[in-house]
């Protein structure tokens, strides 16, 4: 049988503080085209693999400016336009009744914004994934934390990154098919 | 690395600890997982399931005989032409905010403690908010058009009265409703990573992967996450004070005496906070013994949620003495009356047994000695579930039976048929949290995980 393409290496270590080194030592040595994998958000670790910040808040924030005047005409436009209906004389356009509607549909567009926009990001739903080859990277949602340095990482090569990976005090290195 | 990194538990009060020694990123994975995962069925969940099943089939019949007959089944007439179903409403929606309080607001607060409770308290406020649902749903007598309530553009030509606060409820309590269950959801998908590695047979597997939806906890991947989380904190928060202060505007807007005041919103929000813990507190406390919880959900959290309710409740009281206050600082004759028949009138031992419920009783978590007596705290939030059920009565009902004309005065009992749809509703919520518990991780695991004390990991066969 042959061998698929190699997607990357993993390294599976036993707690977050030896993750968090390995993937700076990495980083330090050159790699750029890595992910960890951890059972629980680990504070400064995106960062060690290479990744900038996130454009949620500006998609959450555009999302519920739409939610808003979205809101606010969809009030507006019966109201004033298309069935102006005189209420013991108030104005049409009574706009401080028309605050909370336009409150709440704001945070509901914020929030869908921020859900489907996290999962677009994060490219989910995802129903298939290599590091899922590996049989122990299911430890990696209980107690286990990896590092994958990936084969299209310029600076990659199956022997040196192995032993690079291997003189991380990794638990134990893992070649991930694609 | 210094000692007490950030991502290990930094946060070790020895003496009042927020999780039981001797736990690590394992053994908490295990023990929740196994609840839903390998745990056999017990009698215990078959008879609780069996008798809340039995509950909700109650809620069918009374709503099937409601549509047959329409509203003249229940106890509303005029005047009082809101009875049980929007007490039920408001009581329930309130129930609801407490799990949105925990899961947003403490979180934004950084309150480490939340993290055992939030899970459940989250997923009693969507089940609350579905059993609140029905209630304004089956009020409007058809409920087949309740789409009318929504706004687009129909053959009849005409739209919703947007200045009207039941307008604003519509909207209010489905994006709360909405933003709830994705709060809910989002949170848990890393649980459900978790049971999607561990379970062991294939189609419980693939069941787990599709609502997992592929997550493999990626470094990047929890960074948008927990900013996600973060930013729905922040959303959740001014939403669930909205969505009470909405619910409150369908009363003080009006000019019923009893209902028009300044004071609701704030009070309201406070109520339902309050209820909200006292619901958390009974469901919490024969939960957690049952599933042998001690160690997740320890005397801290229910100390902290005792201290929350004795704080909410104040200010409830807070709100009764105002209310009290400006009937007879206005000088307004109905106003005063009104206050006057709450506590002398036909509805006298309504109104005295609220007091007790609400304000008397709850004075006693004052004291450490309650405050940590699990069975003392059980019969307190009970008893704080049914003062509040009984606020709603009287704001509802004691404002509505005196009319301004003496001759249009009227008195209210509620029908068989109200009480079954009540105790229908309380079947919908306690099926649907008994499935909960069985099919779902009922404790955010990946949050406990980072609750561990920070010390090299067991090694253990996977």
């Amino acid at each position: 049988m042959t061998k698929r393409p190699l997607y990357g290496l993993m390294a599976e270590f036993d707690n977050p503080d030896e993750l968090l080194g390995a993937a700076h030592r990495a980083r330090a040595a050159g790699y750029r085209r890595m992910d960890a994998f951890t059972p629980m958000p680990i504070e400064g670790l995106a960062e060690a693999v290479g990744f900038e910040k996130t454009r949620l808040p500006l998609a959450v924030f555009i999302g519920g400016l739409c939610g808003c005047i979205g809101g606010f005409l969809l009030q507006y436009y019966p109201s004033v336009i298309d069935y102006p209906l005189n209420v013991a004389g108030k104005p049409f356009n009574s706009w401080p009744a028309f605050v909370p509607v336009t409150f709440e549909l704001t945070i509901l567009a914020a929030a869908l914004t921020t859900v489907f926009g996290m999962l677009a990001m994060n490219g989910l739903p995802t129903p298939y994934h290599p590091v899922f080859n590996v049989p122990q990277f299911e430890l990696a949602s209980r107690n286990r934390f990896f590092l994958c340095i990936k084969a299209r990482d310029p600076q990659f090569d199956g022997e040196k990154t192995k032993q690079f990976l291997e003189g991380l005090k990794a638990h134990a290195v893992y070649e991930v098919e694609s | 690395m210094n000692e007490l990194s950030p991502n290990t538990a930094a946060h070790a009060d020895p003496e009042h600890p927020v999780i039981g020694p001797g736990h690590s990123y394992a053994s908490v994975t295990d023990k929740i997982s196994a609840i839903v995962l390998t745990q056999p069925l017990s009698k215990g969940w078959m008879f609780g399931f069996t008798v809340s099943f039995g509950l909700l089939m109650v809620l069918m019949a009374s709503l099937t005989y409601l549509l047959l007959e329409g509203t003249g089944i229940w106890g509303i007439n005029v005047p009082v032409g809101w009875g049980f179903d929007i007490i039920n409403f408001v009581w329930w929606i309130g129930i609801g905010h407490a799990g949105t309080l925990i899961s947003a607001i403490l979180l934004l607060l950084r309150q480490r403690w939340r993290t055992s409770i939030n899970r459940f308290a989250e997923a009693m406020t969507i089940f609350a908010v579905c059993a609140a649902g029905i209630f304004p749903l089956i009020h409007t007598g058809r409920p087949w058009l309740a789409y009318w309530l929504l706004p687009y553009p129909d053959t009849m030509a005409t739209w919703p009265q947007f200045r009207s606060p039941l307008v604003w409820d519509v909207f209010a309590v489905s994006t709360y409703a909405t933003v709830s269950f994705l709060f809910w959801f989002v949170g848990m998908i890393p649980d459900l990573a978790t049971l999607r590695d561990r379970a062991r047979h294939r189609a419980i597997k693939i069941i787990y992967g599709i609502l997992a939806m592929g997550w493999r906890g990626s470094a990047v991947h929890w960074h948008r996450y927990e900013m996600a989380s973060l930013l729905l904190a922040g959303l959740a928060t001014p939403l669930v004070v909205s969505v009470h202060t909405v619910v409150s505007f369908d009363f003080a807007v009006g000019v019923i005496p009893g209902w028009h005041t300044t004071v609701f919103p704030p009070y309201f929000v406070a109520g339902a906070i309050f209820s909200g813990f006292a619901m958390v507190m009974t469901l919490a406390i024969p939960v957690r013994a049952f599933y042998k919880l001690e160690d997740f959900i320890t005397m801290r959290h229910l100390e902290n949620m005792a201290k929350v309710m004795l704080a909410t409740g104040l200010i409830v009281g807070y709100g009764y003495l105002m209310e009290a206050f400006m009937a007879f600082y206005t000088g307004n004759t109905y106003e005063r009356f009104m206050i006057w028949n709450r506590f002398s009138g036909p509805y006298a031992l309504v109104g005295g047994a609220l007091l007790l419920c609400n304000i008397i009783i709850p004075q006693s978590l004052w004291f450490r000695r309650v405050r940590t007596n699990v069975p003392a705290l059980f019969v307190i939030s009970l008893i704080i579930n049914i003062g509040m059920w009984l606020e709603r009565f009287v704001i509802i009902v004691t404002s509505l039976h005196r009319d301004f004309l003496p001759s249009s005065w009227g008195m209210y009992s509620p029908t068989r048929w109200d009480v079954a749809t009540y105790l229908g509703t309380i079947g919908l919520f306690l099926t649907m949290f008994y499935l909960f518990i069985r099919f779902l991780p009922m404790i955010s695991i990946f949050e406990m995980r980072g609750l561990v004390p920070a010390r090299p990991e067991i090694k253990q066969p996977a």
